[in-house]
């Protein structure tokens, strides 16, 4: 991720200790990696999301500072009650570590933007708490809302997560949650490029 | 000094899969007639006061902030 940020951007991105109790002002975006936090005892991303950072990633959330989570990050953001739901165990209780496509189901997000609605991308994923759930109602709010954002296509769903959900917003559009990485295709290397714009699309809002 | 004991399950309409598949592994040992099983956690805390009504208000509290999580899972106190 780090590394995707220096490409993209030009610049350092600035890293900062979960120990933290507070962040500069002035950020253009904050992100949660992906990985492991606090051997995701109890759940994933629980105890991550109880630490003080984390209350200063909320209350830059609130004053509408772009923050996203990736994989582990994803899970922190729903554990902190950053994003509604909760990611189960998939379903086939099985990590799961290969490519997917992906819909941009709504390019009018600060993150997708540089993306048009409906397009499908290649993307990897590497997890096995990413089923998303949410009951009816929460349900029937997020997509009446427009907040998913990415939906596994073309039969790829890994996980089970219900309707296809692989990244969604929160209700003011400032916080994204995704499973997959886009992170890990943005340059030939990688064996695509398809992640790219979506890093390019927050930076170019936030330059 | 209060024992308590946290039992956090699932709930309805939450999918377990690993509750599934324990429930496959004992078919598979010859148990018969198993409706379903569901996947739980316990929590065996001990808290250093005497007051019973404060325990209770304490791990409830837990509960909410931590020990569940209340989007997919319901959670039951009970005090020695």
């Amino acid at each position: 991720m780090i590394a995707a940020l220096r490409l993209v951007s030009g610049r350092e991105p600035l890293i900062v200790w979960q120990t933290e109790t507070a962040l500069p002002s002035g950020l253009d975006l904050i992100i949660i990696p992906g990985g492991y936090s606090y051997g995701d005892y109890l759940r994933c991303g629980a105890i991550a999301a109880r630490t003080p950072v984390m209350r200063a990633v909320a209350e830059m959330a609130k004053k509408g500072v772009l923050v996203m989570g990736v994989c582990n990050g994803f899970q922190i953001l729903i554990e902190a009650g950053l994003l509604p739901g909760a990611l189960l165990r998939n379903a086939s209780l099985k990590f799961v570590c290969r490519e997917v496509k992906l819909q941009v189901s709504n390019a009018g997000t600060a993150f997708t933007r540089a993306y048009s609605s409906g397009q499908i991308i290649r993307c990897p994923v590497a997890h096995q708490d990413g089923n998303y759930f949410a009951d009816p109602e929460s349900l029937a709010r997020i997509e009446g809302e427009g907040q998913v954002v990415f939906r596994y296509a073309e039969g790829t769903n890994p996980n089970g997560s219900v309707n296809d959900i692989a990244g969604i917003v929160n209700e003011t559009g400032n916080v994204l949650g995704m499973m997959p990485h886009p992170e890990n295709l943005i340059e030939t290397a990688h064996g695509g490029t398809d992640g790219r714009p979506l890093f390019e699309g927050i930076l170019g809002k936030a330059a | 000094m209060i024992k308590a004991r946290v039992t956090v399950t699932l709930k309805n309409g939450v999918l377990d899969p690993q509750g599934k598949a324990i429930e496959g592994a004992l078919a598979g040992l010859g148990f018969s007639g198993i409706g379903s099983v569901r996947q739980g956690k316990v929590f065996d805390i001990e808290l250093d006061t005497a007051d019973k009504a404060t325990a209770e208000a304490d791990l409830k509290e837990m509960c909410e902030r931590l020990l569940a999580n209340t989007v997919i899972e319901n959670y039951s106190i009970s005090i020695e």
